[in-house]
């Protein structure tokens, strides 16, 4: 089973990272970007089929080790 | 007008942090009940961390005056002349409470809040350091902490340009629900261009410069004064995230406007943001400020004028302009791609008065809410536990049987051991005016454009202050001192951050009030004067509270800079001078913690005469030229001080063959006993008689221990009729494994 995981800062964290982006595109000229948010994109392979258990999984490897829950939020999609 | 909308229910009260008695205040003080925004405002204003409720009658004990003084307590960071025009612009603030719950970030915000404190000052920061606590290592979320504070104050650090040049990390349980983590930092300005937070001026513009408010830890202020429990790690608040790139660029455009004399006054927005520095900057040139939150930069939509008020954004700077300069302030705003905002203006009725849309939303007097919080004397006692803590009976510990096995564990233990793994992710180089890089008893940094350079060294043995607040907190003075001493720099000013418990126990506010004698006593004997600090308190989780922990950074002056001494040993050759006397001093020591799982007992004996006479010998060698290596004894005594000598060089080791005489006292004490007032001394074979007589001289003991020689350390102590002789062999290269790389290893077991 794959596992797609996207990793974003919560709403209302500062994102410097964001931040410098959104001033990158604003010096190319793409005037009309705004609200530039970064986050993370993760994929992995799974050998649990259940796919109740293997959400029980992923979501504990998104607390203990992807996200930092205490900035960040996750969510994420399975399939086999 | 109406501002007040609904009456403020009581649970809300409650909510707010604030007593039935501090809201009946508020509203006397309005002479009405406050609105919802009001009543934030004075819920962070009058917290322990902004008002100094607890603390502030005891906190003006400190001497705070001297020759040197040019700025004491009360304003952005202390400031003291060093000549030249110029005067260094230093103090200390904790980030404790927020590197609980985000290490990287608040350890970071730590760093980021103590630069803007001290270029808000018109300084230019040299250098951070860093006093950091946690507990032992053996515990995963310890190493969490540690591992995240440390990247913290890196990244921030590192991309400020500042270099982190010292400090100190101590590991003991009773901090593993309570990390602390002090961050110092010292700029140098011009004597004659010193800014403080003053809303001078009617009619001034009042701007607003720095990132746009979001709703970063709202309650900030409230949190760091509420003691953790299970229920915190739950209701985590908006965690503050540091910007340092934002902040290079706020550094470099307040130096630009006020090199340019643009403003009158400037404060940082930290703790309680946009309130603190509009009221506090009021109250202190007595006036008022009209503010218009329409105008303020914001991050997000829909910002009520309470999370306006109450945000604690990061990298933010309130600023009195001078009237007419607006257009130039932005420009240069602009130029350094900062937002920026006039916001309001000084008014001369005393008042903070808040609008957004044309609506007055908050009407308090300035005063009320930056002065005249709440002071309490609070009942102190000493804790029922005390008599049981200095109970020490030595007769029932055996005296030590392997002094080398003794002094590996004692050199592998986290506090002792080498705390490389901590610098080396610090940039400490940047700027190139290190003289003495971390790793020493003091860093050392040069100031460019004179030849002279300051010495800076934090201190704090919370277990001493636990088993005697009023003789630890001495001690902590006197040790910071001689950190100074021992690098040629003369102590010139002070700056402390009070870690304790909860100051509504008496035992806490026992241990503060003593903490504060025992600083007021040593400051005075040693001619130092406090400057500038901060006061941390309910340091306490599931009612476990904290060693009382009184950090102190101390400065010095070293002139000429190139006089500056490192602690390890230079050259085959030299003989090793111990200066000071040992005693029976095994009290509150690491030894006694390592080997016997103890902390208990006295601390050991302060005289501060006696430190005082040996300070000023070591001053006087030194600046004689005769001192090849000067290193304070402090954790684990001589025969630790002695195998750093030997192996805490970054460039080589060198060994040593000493001989000790241990005139009755017990094998442990004499090699391991943490007595006061003590220096180990390298110095050429040529001139030791030269320093015996001027350590007889100025009254301070003095004797020839040995020399350092060979590739190994070797302490012999010889037999007297209390007992038989006993010897320390040990390779060089295996006390640099056990000191050097202990740390890294605990750190790699995961």
């Amino acid at each position: 089973m794959k596992a797609k995981i996207h990793v974003t800062l919560k709403q209302g964290i500062l994102d410097p990272q964001g931040k410098a982006i959104e001033h990158a595109l604003d010096t190319l000229g793409f005037k009309a970007a705004s609200n530039v948010r970064v986050g993370k994109y993760m994929e992995l392979d799974l050998a649990e089929q259940d796919k109740a258990k293997a959400e029980a999984e992923v979501k504990a490897m998104c607390e203990k080790l992807l996200a930092n829950t205490i900035i960040e939020e996750y969510r994420f999609e399975l399939s086999n | 007008m109406k501002l007040h909308e609904q009456p403020i229910a009581k649970d809300l009260i409650a909510q707010h942090g604030l007593s039935d008695e501090e809201y009946k205040k508020i509203v006397e003080i309005l002479g009405r009940e406050p609105n919802l925004t009001e009543l934030g405002m004075f819920s962070v204003m009058w917290s322990e961390h902004c008002s100094y409720k607890s603390s502030r009658v005891h906190l003006r004990k400190l001497p705070t005056t001297g020759p040197r003084v040019v700025q004491g307590p009360g304003e952005n960071a202390g400031a003291v002349d060093i000549g030249d025009g110029l005067c260094a612009v230093f103090k200390m603030e904790s980030h404790n409470h927020p590197s609980f719950i985000e290490p990287y970030q608040g350890a970071a915000t730590g760093v980021g809040g103590i630069l803007r404190d001290v270029f808000t000052m018109g300084a230019r920061p040299i250098a951070l350091l860093d006093s950091l606590r946690f507990g032992q290592l053996d515990k995963p979320l310890n190493r969490h902490l540690f591992k995240g504070v440390v990247a913290g104050i890196a990244g921030y650090g590192n991309c400020m340009g500042v270099p982190t040049v010292g400090g100190e990390v101590v590991f003991n349980d009773i901090y593993s629900q309570n990390p602390l983590v002090n961050a110092f930092c010292l700029g140098i300005a011009r004597k004659d261009r010193l800014f403080k937070g003053l809303a001078a001026g009617i009619g001034n513009p009042v701007m607003y410069v720095g990132s746009k408010t979001g709703r970063d830890g709202i309650h900030g202020a409230t949190m760091a004064s509420d003691a953790f429990d299970e229920a915190s790690e739950a209701k985590r608040p908006t965690v503050q995230v540091g910007d340092p790139f934002t902040e290079k660029l706020l550094l470099e455009a307040c130096l630009e406007l006020m090199d340019k004399d643009l403003l009158v006054g400037i404060q940082d927005m930290g703790a309680a943001g946009l309130t603190s520095s509009s009221c506090e900057m009021a109250s202190r040139a007595g006036n008022g400020i009209d503010l218009d939150l329409t105008a303020v930069p914001r991050r997000e939509p829909g910002m009520t004028p309470y999370e306006l008020m109450l945000s604690e954004s990061q990298e933010r700077m309130l600023m009195i302009a001078k009237e007419g300069k607006e257009a130039e302030v932005l420009a240069i705003c602009k130029k350094w791609d900062l937002d920026a905002a006039v916001v309001g203006r000084v008014t001369n009725d005393g008042i903070l008065r808040v609008r957004d849309q044309g609506k007055v939303v908050a009407e308090i007097p300035a005063k009320a809410l930056a002065e005249e919080g709440p002071r309490y004397e609070r009942p102190n006692a000493p804790p029922p536990y005390q008599e049981h803590l200095q109970a020490l009976n030595l007769d029932i510990l055996p005296d030590v049987k392997e002094p080398t096995a003794a002094l590996l564990s004692l050199l592998e233990s986290p506090t002792i051991a080498s705390k490389a793994w901590v610098y080396r992710q610090y940039d400490h180089m940047v700027r190139t005016n290190t003289l003495v890089r971390p790793g020493s008893d003091a860093a050392v940094v040069r100031i460019k454009g004179t030849n002279k350079a300051v010495a800076i060294a934090t201190d704090c043995n919370g277990r001493y202050c636990l088993l005697n607040p009023y003789v630890g907190a001495g001690i902590a003075v006197a040790e910071a001192a001689r950190n100074l001493v021992c690098s040629g720099a003369l102590p010139i000013g002070l700056t402390d951050c009070l870690n304790f418990g909860n100051p509504e126990r008496p035992d806490i506010m026992w241990q503060f009030i003593l903490s504060i004698e025992g600083i007021k006593d040593a400051c005075e004997a040693f001619g130092v004067p406090v400057v500038s600090g901060n006061v941390s308190f309910y340091n306490e989780t599931n009612g476990l509270s904290i060693y009382p922990t009184p950090i102190l950074g101390m400065v010095g002056l070293i002139e000429p800079a190139d006089r500056a001494v490192t602690q390890w040993f230079k050259q085959a050759g030299d003989q090793i001078i111990v200066l000071g006397a040992t005693r029976d001093d095994l009290g509150g020591t690491e030894y006694l913690r390592v080997a016997h799982h103890r902390e208990q007992g006295s601390p050991p004996l302060l005289d501060l005469e006696a430190e005082k006479a040996l300070q000023a010998c070591v001053l006087a060698l030194i600046g004689d030229g005769l001192v090849q290596s000067a290193h304070d004894c402090s954790d684990g005594g001589l025969a630790v001080t002695l195998a750093e000598c030997c192996v805490s060089s970054p460039v080589h080791r060198l060994g040593a063959v000493v001989r000790l005489e241990p005139n009755g006292l017990r094998r442990d004490a004499l090699l391991f006993g943490e007595s006061q007032g003590r220096v180990v001394l390298s110095v050429k074979s040529s001139v030791v008689g030269q320093v015996l007589k001027t350590a007889e001289k100025m009254g301070v003991p003095a004797v020839t221990i040995g020399s350092v020689q060979g590739d190994r350390l070797v302490i012999d102590v010889a037999a007297d009729r209390w007992g038989p002789g006993c010897r320390i062999d040990a390779d060089l290269e295996t006390l640099f494994d056990r000191w050097g790389k202990s740390l890294e290893r605990t750190l790699e077991q995961e």
